[in-house]
């Protein structure tokens, strides 16, 4: 868990989540399909706790990256609540989205793309604090700062243009402009990803450091589960726009509940070539998000799958606890029906 | 018979503004029913060496030289015709990204089809039941359904397969392989990498296959060559490789994989960056981030060390136990544009 530093901008108190989600629900119509949409999150719950890093896992078009941008109000959700340290987001009386995005900062995948490519990188990283109400000089100071910050010697790199950088570069000046604005909680979306190995634990190493200075909150998205479990206090898992299991990172990786969870698991590299991967975990590909399947989303891949998983949808349980672990399984819901439920 | 030899191969990028030294002095050889995995990091010239054993790179800004020998051809000196022949006839590639390398406007069973008609001569019907059967060895499910299909109907491990099926459609003796599952998702790469290897075995080709994971290399090697700069600087099998690496590049690399590492301690990261490849420095490229560094490393490429039978190393800080293994000489088979005759 979190560090216990008592933080100024803190309003709830220590016992008060950072963040909560609850219920989001965002659809995006499809062009010419009839009115069909694609159910890209779908009633996804969790809380983040002060100080603590949340990953989030899944694989692609499981909803992941379209939760860290509903997380910020960059897309409205259609349906859900979002409550900031005990504010209801985007509402009176609550705190406003503006005053929301002072507080979460993003850190995107591509770190190209994400920067402006006619700024140099130190106005990129002014930008924030100056668009904010600081004095120009002291938005530049702040820039030189938090370049300092990053690993990156401002009088070198601060005058650069963003294509005169390596990809770790932009992505260390991707994280000083997310922590110019000050924020108690950065999203980071998959921010190793697109970077070599050797830059990566670079990064990941500057993310722990900073996490620790600055007394920051993290929701950490990664398809990475080696990544998640090195950097990650708990875990979320997702499927088709749904949680499937959330849970602290021991638990998870010790005991996964959900079948989905445990084949992801087993799906990862032995790096030992006397034990390679025999039988693969799961067969198929994740099923279209337009259509998904009735039931247990999982249930066309599961191979426990029975009737009752193709016709009810299975509920989360409580993931209110910040202890708790929980899976959207019928196998461990007592009354759910499913043969193997008794036994777990 | 030695199925692929490469000596002393370079590849030089040259434009108006720069020239890139992407490959700079890689030999290997691949034996049939062998898989040889060449690891490196973006910019290390892994997927170049590959593209310049089927000479796909672009031919007026490439200066490719050194020797290639695919089955005793010479690669370098073939024809346009001979080459059309080599490139999915004997040698075959799959690449990362099935949807840029599929043609969007042609269904599957064209494009499985039309390589077939290309190599065998055989008629539409025949192509047709040949693509069918692949279809069916590469696991597809309703693979009569999926002739049919244009690759933006598939999901990614699909197409994935599907572009496999079109690489073995002539049974090639040699698969290229460029990263073909790291666009995938996890619980679907496993699968293919299972397919894959089953495949080679199944058809005793010999298999080079680029990855930047040492993960993914761990599941389908024999062998490994890491690649750093447009250097192999370390080779050898793949268990002793993972085990005990003798570059420091190596060993830094698989010291900075994230894999199950303690929660309250820093990666060790190797520091810095991957060099500037339009100036290449003097000495070993990857002496400006090295631990072990020597005063000669800045000055003298290290020259290939052999500390263990199957082992090369290319650092001055390596022991050099056994003499240059010995190279034995490909025949050469004369006429390069008679491949297909004489396969």
């Amino acid at each position: 868990m979190g560090s216990l530093i008592h933080d100024p901008r803190d309003r709830g108190g220590l016992q008060q989540p950072m963040l909560i989600a609850r219920d989001l629900r965002k659809h995006f119509l499809v062009k010419g399909s009839g009115g069909k949409s694609v159910k890209a999150v779908d009633g996804v719950s969790f809380t983040v706790g002060k100080g603590e890093t949340l990953g989030v896992v899944g694989e692609s078009g499981c909803g992941k990256s379209t939760l860290a941008r509903l997380l910020l109000h960059l897309l409205k959700p259609d349906t859900g609540e979002l409550v900031f340290d005990g504010d209801p987001v985007g509402i009176v009386p609550g705190i406003a989205v503006d005053a929301l995005r002072r507080q979460v900062q993003m850190v995107f995948q591509d770190s190209y793309s994400s920067l402006n490519p006619r700024m140099p990188v130190r106005d990129s990283v002014a930008f924030g604090p100056f668009v904010q109400g600081k004095k120009k000089d002291e938005a530049r100071h702040i820039a030189r700062e938090l370049l300092a910050k990053v690993g990156l010697d401002p009088g070198v790199f601060g005058p650069r243009y963003p294509h005169e950088l390596s990809g770790g570069q932009k992505q260390r000046v991707n994280i000083a402009r997310a922590l110019a604005t000050g924020p108690r909680m950065v999203i980071l979306d998959e921010p190793v990803s697109a970077l070599d190995k050797s830059v990566e634990a670079q990064v990941l190493n500057l993310l722990r450091a900073l996490k620790r200075q600055f007394n920051l909150t993290y929701v950490f998205i990664s398809h990475d589960l080696n990544v998640v479990q090195y950097i990650s206090d708990r875990v979320l898992v997702m499927y088709l726009g749904r949680v499937v299991e959330i849970g602290p990172i021991g638990a998870i990786f010790e005991r996964p509940l959900h079948p989905y969870t445990r084949a992801l698991l087993a799906s990862r590299p032995s790096m030992d070539p006397a034990r390679r991967i025999q039988e693969p975990p799961i067969t198929g590909d994740p099923p279209n998000p337009i259509d998904p399947p009735s039931g247990c989303r999982f249930h066309t891949r599961c191979p426990f799958a029975e009737e009752v998983c193709t016709t009810t949808d299975p509920k989360l349980g409580n993931w209110q606890g910040p202890q708790s672990h929980v899976a959207a399984c019928h196998m461990h819901d007592p009354l759910s029906g499913h043969s193997r439920a008794a036994s777990v | 018979m030695t199925l692929t030899e490469v000596r002393d191969l370079r590849v030089r990028f040259v434009t108006r503004e720069a020239t890139v030294h992407a490959v700079n002095g890689v030999s290997f050889t691949v034996q049939p029913g062998e898989v040889l995995c060449i690891l490196g990091e973006s910019g290390s010239g892994k997927s170049v060496t590959l593209r310049a054993l089927m000479r796909l790179l672009p031919p007026r800004s490439t200066r490719i030289e050194g020797e290639v020998r695919i089955d005793g051809h010479d690669v370098l000196a073939m024809r346009p015709q001979a080459l059309r022949d080599l490139r999915g006839g004997l040698a075959a590639m799959i690449f990362q990204e099935p949807m840029t390398a599929l043609d969007p406007v042609y269904t599957v069973g064209q494009q499985i089809g039309e390589a077939v008609r290309r190599h065998t001569g055989c008629g539409s019907h025949a192509a047709r039941e040949r693509a069918l059967e692949l279809l069916e060895l590469v696991r597809i499910p309703s693979p009569e359904r999926r002739l049919a299909a244009y690759p933006h109907e598939l999901s990614g491990g699909l197409r994935q397969r599907a572009m496999i099926a079109m690489a073995l459609s002539c049974n090639p003796r040699l698969l290229l392989a460029d990263e073909p599952t790291t666009a995938l998702d996890a619980t679907v790469q496993v699968q293919v990498l299972i397919l894959l290897r089953r495949l080679q075995r199944e058809l005793g080709m010999g298999m080079i296959f680029v990855t930047h994971d040492l993960g993914v290399a761990s599941e389908i090697a024999d062998t490994i060559a890491v690649m750093y700069a447009g250097r192999i600087v370390e080779s050898g099998p793949v268990a002793q490789i993972l085990s005990a690496p003798e570059h420091p590049y190596t060993a830094g690399l698989l010291a900075s994989t994230v894999h199950g590492q303690p929660r309250d301690r820093d990666i060790d990261a190797i520091p810095g960056s991957p060099p500037d490849l339009r100036r290449l420095a003097q000495g070993c490229s990857f002496a400006p981030r090295c631990p072990r560094r020597m005063a000669d490393c800045r000055v003298v490429v290290p020259q290939p060390r052999f500390p263990a039978p199957g082992r090369m190393a290319a650092c001055h800080g390596v022991a050099d136990g056994l003499p240059a293994p010995e190279v034995t000489r490909m025949p050469t088979v004369s006429e390069p544009s008679s491949t297909t005759s004489a396969r």
